[in-house]
């Protein structure tokens, strides 16, 4: 075992303990946590995974953003007053069925592909390769998603108003 | 670190038997330790010198009794808080109650690996070192909702509300002030940014390029500020409205380490704009001092000086109202920032 | 034990798909079915990154995996406000009650 694999299976127990928090805790705050503890793990993936700017990305975006804007969805769309935030199930058993389907097909897909593994070497440092690619290959992808980041924000900004009449 | 890790494990002492694994986590534990005993250490002195500043402004003696001049008063306070009873409100939700606080004391702890202490030491050497402290301090509005939550009360659940819409506001700010020098240098390593600032106070950035440089300056001194939630900016504990805000419900231990969080989120801010505009561990005469462990001083003080600079507004300055407050962020702050931005992306191209 | 390698990410990410589909499917509150969606597109992202690092020189899977969590923030923040716009209108946020629409 060495220093990665340890870290490994930490964050994957993380990961997954907190996302069944997440999927099978009836408060709404605690899925909240569980979801926070997940975006956590998965930001230490990709750390492992030598993707270190995208981890902070995760962290910034994720975290600092996504998960602030579900905590004030929660609180501004509940009776705020008391701890009476439950959120009810529904078919449970045969989502149950379903979900272990789509995980055994997925695993044996991943165990029958001939997956062509290059070399691993040391990750290198990756903030500079993504800040050029962003402005040569991948620009036209870039100014979309700024697009579509104003056009999100004026649609957001006007679909929350008290009165979207 | 890990240079130090590698010379251990090659030495000829007992580390070598030990395997990279075990040492490397020993590492990370001593680093985690040493970070939060210096935390520990920086809210006991900052807490006596915020009771002492407030004295000498409002011509008071402040604390007298403990030990000379008072100096031992914090600590026993701190010795007092700590044998409080804790109290749990019947109706809050315990888990989360006692969640909370550690969650807030995470964030600035572990923004403190990243930082620049000397030249050539910081714990992790983290080639995006900026961008990391900017996003693991998002954590503690996550801790604060918790915790206004959690105790299931309504001051406290306003307060945590209003502290995090004020710390989401005021990190774009904060964040574009910060991108203005991150360009300049063209690195988000903290260490190549103090780098670019060595040999004397006039290379410092924030004379930079100037007045941009400057304007960006002030906008992430107030902008940090507010982070902080600090006079003028202290809506989310405003006492006059609100009790103590999130911390309402909370008493003793727990809200001991809200207090050690809220000084060590004060000392961050303090030293990364001492880091990013200061000069960092730069000595401010050339030459004079200017090596190796010398830059913690240097360091140490200019963030010093920033501290002392809070608590003089603090107890100058009377709170801002709400509408105040996101004013200066969306329609000061925020089109300074950016102005900063094309101001310095201009001239560098000229 | 096997070093860790690329299958290991890929068995993890395939289990953190289901968990945020089984929310997906099973949950009434909106705001959660949200988190379940999250789940998912952090899932996706995990596989895009390990990719990235065992399959391919480049970096083209970190800027697929940039380019996800920049929509995914989009589509919370528009998500959200519809399920605001949805509590201001009926005072719940169950989807199964949301249902006007249904003929």
């Amino acid at each position: 075992m060495t220093f990665f694999d340890v870290m490994f299976y930490v964050l994957a127990a993380m990961i997954l303990l907190s996302a069944a928090i997440m999927v099978f805790a009836k408060n709404l705050i605690y899925n909240a946590v569980g979801l926070l503890f997940a975006f956590f793990g998965v930001a230490g993936l990709y750390v492992m995974l030598g993707a270190d700017f995208l981890a902070a990305t995760q962290l910034l975006i994720y975290v600092g953003g996504i998960l602030v804007l579900l905590l004030f969805g929660v609180m501004l769309s509940q009776r705020i007053t008391g701890l009476e935030m439950r959120t009810g199930t529904l078919q449970m058993l045969p989502a149950v069925i379903v979900c272990a389907g789509v995980v055994a097909i997925l695993l044996r897909m991943i165990w029958m592909s001939p997956w062509q593994k290059t070399e691993v070497g040391e990750p290198a440092a990756t903030t500079r390769t993504i800040g050029t690619l962003f402005m040569t290959d991948y620009l036209i992808p870039f100014e979309i998603v700024s697009v579509l980041l104003l056009a999100a924000l004026v649609g957001a900004a006007f679909i929350g108003r008290r009165d979207a009449r | 670190m890990r240079e130090l890790i590698d010379a251990l494990l090659h030495s000829e002492t007992f580390f070598a038997k030990l395997s990279p694994t075990l040492l490397t986590l020993i590492f990370m534990a001593l680093g985690a330790l040493l970070i939060v005993l210096v935390l520990a250490l920086n809210a006991l002195i900052a807490v006596y010198a915020e009771r002492k500043v407030s004295a000498w402004m409002q011509e008071r003696l402040g604390p007298m009794e403990v030990g000379p001049r008072g100096i031992l008063q914090t600590l026993a306070d701190t010795v007092k808080l700590l044998v409080k009873e804790d109290i749990i409100p019947a109706a809050a939700d315990k888990r989360l109650h006692w969640l909370a606080p550690f969650l807030a004391f995470v964030a600035p702890c572990a923004a403190f690996a990243a930082l620049p202490y000397a030249r050539n030491f910081v714990f992790a050497n983290f080639d995006i070192g900026v961008f990391y402290v900017t996003a693991i301090t998002s954590l503690s509005v996550i801790a604060l909702l918790l915790a206004g939550w959690a105790s299931n009360n309504k001051w406290a659940l306003l307060g945590g509300m209003r502290a995090a819409a004020q710390i989401v506001s005021y990190e774009i700010p904060a964040g574009l002030a910060i991108l203005t020098i991150v360009m300049q240098v063209g690195s988000l390593n903290f260490n190549d940014i103090s780098l670019a600032q060595d040999g004397g106070i006039h290379h410092w950035l924030i004379w930079r390029y100037f007045p941009f440089n400057l304007i960006a300056f002030l906008v992430f001194y107030l902008a940090t500020l507010a982070e902080c939630n600090r006079t003028p900016f202290d809506l989310p504990e405003a006492e006059s409205e609100l009790v103590a805000g999130f911390h309402t419900e909370y008493s003793g231990f727990k809200w001991s380490i809200f207090m050690l969080s809220e000084y060590a989120e004060m000392l961050l801010v303090a030293l990364v704009g001492a880091a990013l505009f200061l000069g960092g561990w730069s000595s401010p005469i050339p030459g004079f001092l200017n090596t190796g462990a010398w830059g913690v001083l240097w360091f140490g003080l200019k963030g010093v000086v920033l501290i002392l600079t809070h608590m003089w507004l603090r107890w100058t300055l009377p709170r801002l109202r709400v509408d105040q407050l996101m004013h200066l962020s969306w329609k000061v702050l925020t089109p300074f920032s950016f102005a900063c931005i094309v101001g310095v992306g201009l001239w560098m191209l000229a | 034990m096997t070093p860790v390698g690329l299958t290991h990410f890929l068995v993890l990410s395939a289990i953190l798909f289901a968990l945020g589909l089984l929310a997906v499917i099973t949950k009434r509150n909106a705001v959660t079915v949200l988190m379940g969606v999250e789940l998912i597109i952090n899932a996706a992202n995990i596989n895009f990154i390990a990719f990235a690092r065992y399959l391919d020189k480049d970096l083209d899977g970190q800027m697929f995996g940039v380019f996800v969590i920049v929509a995914a923030a989009a589509s919370a923040a528009v998500a959200l406000a519809i399920v605001l716009n949805i509590y201001q209108r009926m005072r719940s946020v169950n989807l199964d009650e949301a249902d006007s629409l249904a003929g």
